[in-house]
């Protein structure tokens, strides 16, 4: 009886002689949706690589890599995203996260993950306040690092940049000394400080004319009498700072009237693949600021990765497919410092200049992307007959012209 | 101005109109009010999409199947849902919210969270008074017209009809009078789902189709009902126009705060219930039932 106990004690605790086996990395995002799809799909496709290719070395062995995805759906209910991650990191026991969203979702994931003091690689919200956290008080959000997207005060230069470029083009291509610009923008926190920018101090600079600011709701279905002002104040590009649906509405009618102005900003609908059909195919021209485009080759790995996502899960990228770059990143600090402790791993994260597939990473004092030419900038796409192509930086290799209706 | 107003003010008004005109009927009648109403009129959207995108069918068979489709389903519920708890107004009430949310996860799960956009089944745009107004429009417009005109109908013309309005302006008496009252609320449900659904099919086209699609124009009508009088269907008529009315004129004269025009018609409504409870053209209440 006794050997029998002995027996069975030893059979159950013999695993945990082994130690860890796998190295578990949480995808935290809105499952029902393209977003969290994306960043399960990006997840899911460094860890098949990775781990065929023999796993992650960690000192003197190797270790795969298992995924735990967690929906936050974080679009409709915040408590619901943290108690994913309060979920992932008690319960699967996580040892890193990659993911989130919604900004002020994140922003309280990042609480709940830092009190657990895990890694956190945010592959989706873009307030500045993420990084603060990190400069003001380091010893606590040390964990927190963003991969994707540019902070928002550096999506303001990646739009400045991008549109004095189009402005150039307008001022050429249409003999015009001041092109007229109409701000079309959601009515949504976001854009206040957008549009006060673009009126006060980025149009003037340019020397554009600003005919007049129209703010439907972000779930707009109809802003034909938008563009019917739009159309009589003979503007002749429309700014947008849309990031609902409006965006796919805004396309559509465009299109459908045959407007003559072009409109390019900020068009979250217009970064993803539904958009053509979404927009019935009248979205022609329709810009705006992103982070892949067709054939554009932001760096070596872009093509390659781009062309692997679409065989495998018949669609291009979207940003939030920055977690196949997260997951590779941490594969190259794990096996820089030979060891998987937040504590030692973070000092070498933030030493790294990573070859992602959209951009080169290289981590600021507020853990944030370094914005700049030959780093990460983002892109500028244009729908061309069905194609999203990228315009700007004119630099990049596939760039294509911008077209006017 | 005034033109785009005109044009923008009647398509809008036409497709309240069609699901204000299914609401006040069903609640006329059988005294449901049903939460679930534009849920069935995201559903017919969506059975739509399904027919013209996925299995290709062309738009005029794909919209009659999906209207008949959305009826039967419409009539499948009210049996085994609603009419068992038909003497408990606030059961009903409750019944038709889980039917709505239902209806809405079930379109989550099947299409995903993503918008859909619908090709218009006429493509390019006329100009009217200088007014660029796309072929699709007219076709809501003509759409509307032509089932309320079928509404109208049915409801004065024929011995179905007499029983409706029989119904709807007492039911213990038409009761005694020997119409059978339940089928009369099976065939208004029956009805109502249908206006709900020939309104998904004309409107899809010209909007975003996604999940909560339901929820907006839910607000709005309710609004309209109440403006109009509750139990009056000229009132819902009456009202339909008036915030379609109210939501043109908002958007084209303050440009910088369309996204107001849904407050402003809730706005509207209120003021009539503080000084008209009972709606514009509705009875003032009578307690019986």
């Amino acid at each position: 009886m006794l050997r029998i106990l002995i027996f069975i004690l030893a059979a159950v605790l013999a695993p945990t002689a082994f130690g860890q086996v796998t190295i578990k990395i949480g995808v935290v995002g809105p499952m029902a949706f393209t977003i969290g799809k994306h960043h399960r799909a990006g997840a899911e496709m460094a860890r098949d690589e990775i781990n065929a290719a023999g796993g992650i070395h960690v000192g003197g062995r190797r270790m795969q890599i298992e995924l735990v995805v967690a929906d936050t759906n974080e679009l409709q209910s915040i408590p619901d995203a943290t108690n994913a991650v309060e979920r992932v990191i008690t319960r699967d026991r996580v040892d890193f996260l990659v993911g989130g969203f919604r900004s002020d979702s994140v922003l309280a994931m990042q609480e709940v993950a830092m009190d657990g003091k895990k890694i956190f690689i945010g592959a989706g919200a873009s307030t500045d306040k993420l990084g603060q956290n990190v400069e003001e008080k380091y010893e606590r959000y040390k964990y927190w690092f963003r991969i994707t997207p540019s902070k928002n005060s550096d999506l303001g230069r990646q739009l400045a940049e991008s549109f004095t470029m189009v402005a150039g083009q307008i001022r050429k291509d249409l003999k015009k000394e001041i092109p007229k610009v109409a701000i079309l923008a959601e009515k949504a926190a976001w854009t206040e400080g957008l549009i006060a920018a673009a009126q006060g101090r980025l149009l003037p600079a340019l020397k554009m004319a600003v005919v007049g600011v129209w703010q439907p709701s972000d779930r707009a279905t109809d802003v034909t009498a938008e563009l019917a002002a739009i159309e009589r104040a003979n503007a002749d590009i429309v700014f947008t700072l849309l990031s609902g649906p409006v965006g796919i509405t805004v396309g559509r009618q465009m299109g459908e009237r045959n407007m003559k102005a072009v409109a390019f900003g900020i068009n979250v609908e217009a970064q993803k693949d539904e958009f053509w059909k979404a927009a019935a195919g009248k979205a022609n021209f329709v810009a705006t600021l992103d982070t892949y485009g067709e054939g554009g080759e932001m760096t070596p790995r872009t093509l390659p990765f781009v062309k692997a996502f679409r065989t495998r899960f018949k669609e291009t990228p979207t940003y939030n497919a920055g977690t196949y770059d997260a997951v590779y990143l941490l594969k190259e600090a794990i096996e820089k410092a030979g060891t998987i402790d937040a504590e030692r791993l973070v000092p070498t994260i933030e030493k790294l200049s990573f070859i992602g597939t959209s951009a080169v990473i290289e981590f600021d004092k507020r853990h944030d992307p370094v914005w700049g030419l030959g780093k990460l900038t983002g892109v500028a796409v244009q729908w061309q007959d069905g194609q999203k192509v990228v315009f700007w930086p004119p630099q990049v290799k596939g760039a294509r012209p911008f077209k006017l209706p | 101005m005034i033109a785009d107003i005109f044009v923008t003010g009647l398509v809008n008004s036409g497709v309240y109109a069609l699901l204000a005109l299914g609401f006040a009927l069903v609640f006329g009648v059988a005294r449901i009010v049903n939460v679930a109403h534009t849920a069935l009129y995201m559903l017919a959207a969506y059975l739509f999409y399904w027919l013209l995108v996925k299995l290709e069918l062309n738009a005029f068979l794909a919209g009659i199947l999906a209207v008949a489709g959305i009826v039967a389903l419409a009539l499948v519920c009210y049996r085994l849902v609603i009419e068992p708890v038909r003497a408990h107004d606030s059961a009903v009430l409750i019944a038709t919210i889980a039917l709505a949310l239902i209806f809405q996860e079930l379109m989550l799960l099947s299409f995903g969270g993503s918008f859909l956009g619908i090709p218009s089944a006429v493509q390019g745009v006329m100009h009217v008074f200088g007014v660029t107004v796309p072929y699709q429009r007219l076709v809501i417009l003509f759409v509307a017209a032509l089932a309320l005109a079928a509404t109208w109908y049915v409801l004065h013309h024929t011995r179905i009809g007499l029983a409706v309005r029989a119904t709807a302006n007492g039911m213990e008496i038409a009761e005694l009078m020997g119409i059978n009252v339940r089928r009369t609320a099976m065939t208004v449900a029956g009805l109502s789902a249908g206006l709900a659904a020939v309104a998904g099919v004309a409107v899809a086209p010209v909007t975003v189709v996604s999940p909560l699609m339901w929820l907006a124009p839910l607000v709005t009508i309710l609004a309209i009902v109440v403006l109009g009088g509750l139990g009056s269907i000229r009132g819902a008529i009456l009202g339909a126009f008036i915030i379609g009315y109210v939501e043109a004129i908002t958007v084209f004269a303050l440009p910088q705060g369309s996204y107001l025009k849904g407050a402003v018609a809730l706005t509207i409504m209120v003021a009539v219930l503080l000084i008209r409870p009972e709606g514009l053209l509705g009875v003032a209440f009578e307690d019986e039932r």
